[in-house]
């Protein structure tokens, strides 16, 4: 019988299975925030167990507060910095050099089809773009992992969505992810992976694909996934290009971790996305999804463009198109932040900063911030908040506060007129 | 350690209760536990819930809908109810991560039918509010009694989630067996 992407991954990595339908694997890559690590640390230290299982295979970022705003964000950030420099974590990353963590993991050559990533973070299920099997996890799986380098999981089922047809002019992977979500329901995929699969995803580059995976956890999902391909490979050949003669080599090698034609599915969901309009929600549930044109004219107080969603560089030069030439409404603030560093750069060299700030709006540095109301962008009660975020439950921007979260283009839109517009009537 | 289980109970009737509702992420600045105390369910917005009222600071048992944790991995929100002494969930279904997240503190997320949870619901409005829960994790029994009646049930757990909540959590199990 054929397998799935997980199912193949998860076969790969078994260490060992204490009971029937739990399934300890190893894992390659355990990633780091400042935000759920320091009490790992505090936890492993009172247990006098302080160790890392790998220094190579652990990385860490301070993102979502940073720089820190205060004596207990810094206190955060000062137990991750002070735990990487004392077990000799080479790849961590402080303020200048950090940046919103599945933005810059990946970003870092980190992540590779087959692999098994876990983090203290639900959207951890973004790496899935890479045909790996990712999953956010809590501080206690963290902490064993960073311990023992595996992970329990019961092992999950898989829901194949393949998307077909033509995307139209302006439609994006975030409002294709938007509409998955609003079928699947908010807890539709729990204990499953969503396997991506059809023409829409093999047109769709790195940046693209990782928007669709990002909110698999939306719909409840344990991670999602796209299949290894030559856009795969091509992103991450300056990482790997000493360890395979050419592309087509690692092609071969990557393609391995590809479903099988008669792999086994829970259920197939077939969407022909030709007439897909730009989607937005409405509510406080990821799944409450209705398109631009319903929700047409609804007042917005903010903008917020980037987040481990939409802060990658396309995603700037969606929201700088529908900007460039344009200002922002008096009555709106609009704040972008570059997810990296280097996505900062490209998005300076190509001129996308000077557009955002002459559209009026606020560039801030790479960090999760707004998106879950730590900082750089906190709503006040009553206000509402255009998006290119993830979650727009009740209060998550602020107390509160209302989110309705939407495409970089819609967004950019929603700046220029001050309410919800669809990008394509400007 | 392990933990106690049972006691007084808190409904809340609603489905998708999310992490952000149980610990705002704002007091996610704390590295310690106690110190989330005060927050517990603190944005959540229900009819007759009061975050700061006594009902909550006698609960030990919270029992509600479906999709119960979902948003969020912080395991703040577990963490959250393990110091106001909450140490048993029971509800139609879980977010996967907060479900693991309970097991892995050692506590109890306990599923069960959505016709069985409505029962519960029953009780509570029969006894107006109090209702208190007893659970035999060997046996798998939960037991609800209020206004004078009981409720029994029985409820599935992994055999491998049982033997976290055995072992204390996962960082017990792990550490004595990898």
């Amino acid at each position: 019988m054929g397998q799935t992407t997980a199912e193949k991954i998860f076969a790969a990595h078994l260490r060992d299975e204490p009971f029937p339908g739990t399934r300890v694997l190893d894992i390659d890559r355990v990633l780091c925030h400042e935000i759920t690590t320091p009490v790992a640390i505090a936890d492993l230290e009172w247990r006098g167990k302080d160790r890392v299982f790998d220094t190579g295979k652990i990385k860490a970022v301070i993102d979502h507060v940073t720089p820190s705003k205060d004596s207990k964000t810094a206190l955060q950030a000062k137990m991750l910095r002070d735990w990487a420099h004392r077990h000799q974590i080479k790849d961590f990353f402080d303020v200048g050099r950090n940046g919103v963590c599945h933005a810059l993991f990946p970003e870092k050559g980190y992540i590779r089809p087959g692999f098994t990533v876990i983090m203290g973070d639900s959207h951890t299920c973004t790496h899935g773009a890479f045909g790996a099997f990712a999953a956010g996890v809590g501080t206690t799986d963290l902490e064993v992992g960073i311990l023992k380098g595996v992970c329990a999981f019961r092992e999950p089922t898989t829901i194949r969505v393949n998307l077909t047809g033509t995307l139209q002019a302006g439609v994006v992977a975030k409002d294709v992810i938007l509409f998955v979500i609003g079928q699947l329901g908010v807890n539709g995929a729990t204990d499953r992976v969503i396997e991506f699969h059809g023409p829409i995803v093999e047109a769709m580059s790195m940046d693209a694909r990782m928007t669709l995976c990002n909110m698999a956890i939306e719909a409840g999902g344990t991670c999602g996934i796209c299949q290894p391909d030559m856009t795969t490979v091509n992103y991450l050949w300056p990482f790997i290009q000493t360890e395979f003669a050419n592309r087509e080599a690692a092609l071969a090698e990557y393609g391995k971790w590809c479903a099988d034609a008669d792999a086994q599915y829970e259920k197939v969901l077939n969407i022909d996305v030709s007439t897909l309009e730009p989607q937005v929600t409405f509510g406080f549930k990821p799944d409450c999804v209705k398109t631009v044109k319903e929700m047409a004219g609804t007042r917005v107080d903010q903008v917020y463009i980037g987040t481990c969603t939409n802060g990658r560089i396309e995603d700037l030069r969606q929201a700088a198109e529908v900007l460039k030439g344009r200002k922002i409404a008096d009555s709106v603030r609009g704040i972008v932040s570059p997810a990296t560093p280097k996505i900062f750069q490209e998005a300076l060299a190509e001129g996308i900063i000077q557009i955002f700030m002459d559209a009026g709006f606020c560039v801030t540095n790479p960090t999760c911030g707004a998106c879950l109301g730590m900082s750089n962008g906190v709503l006040a009660e009553g206000e509402v908040c255009a998006s290119t975020s993830n979650r727009n439950f009740n209060g998550r921007m602020g107390k509160g506060g209302m989110v309705h979260l939407m495409s970089p283009a819609s967004a950019a839109a929603a700046a220029i007129t001050g309410v919800i517009t669809d990008a394509r009537t400007l | 350690m392990k933990k106690t289980f049972g006691g007084p109970a808190l409904f809340l009737d609603r489905a998708d209760i999310n992490t952000d509702e149980i610990i705002p992420a704002k007091y996610l600045t704390e590295v310690t536990k106690e110190a989330l105390t005060p927050y517990c369910l603190e944005d959540l917005k229900l009819e007759g819930f009061d975050p700061k009222g006594d009902e909550l600071k006698r609960a030990r048992v919270v029992v509600s809908r479906a999709n119960f944790g979902c948003g969020s991995s912080r395991e703040h929100a577990p963490w959250v109810f393990e110091v106001n002494d909450i140490h048993t969930i029971v509800a139609e279904s879980y977010a996967r991560i907060f479900r693991q997240n309970m097991f892995n503190c050692g506590m109890l997320a306990i599923e069960l039918p959505a016709a069985e949870i409505q029962r519960l619901f029953d009780l509570e409005e029969a006894a107006a509010g109090k209702v208190e829960v007893e659970v035999h994790l060997k046996e798998q029994l939960l037991i609800a009694r209020g206004n004078g009646r009981e409720e029994s049930f029985t409820f599935e757990i992994s055999p491998f989630d049982k033997a976290l909540v055995e072992a204390g959590g996962w960082v017990e199990y792990a550490d004595a067996r990898y």
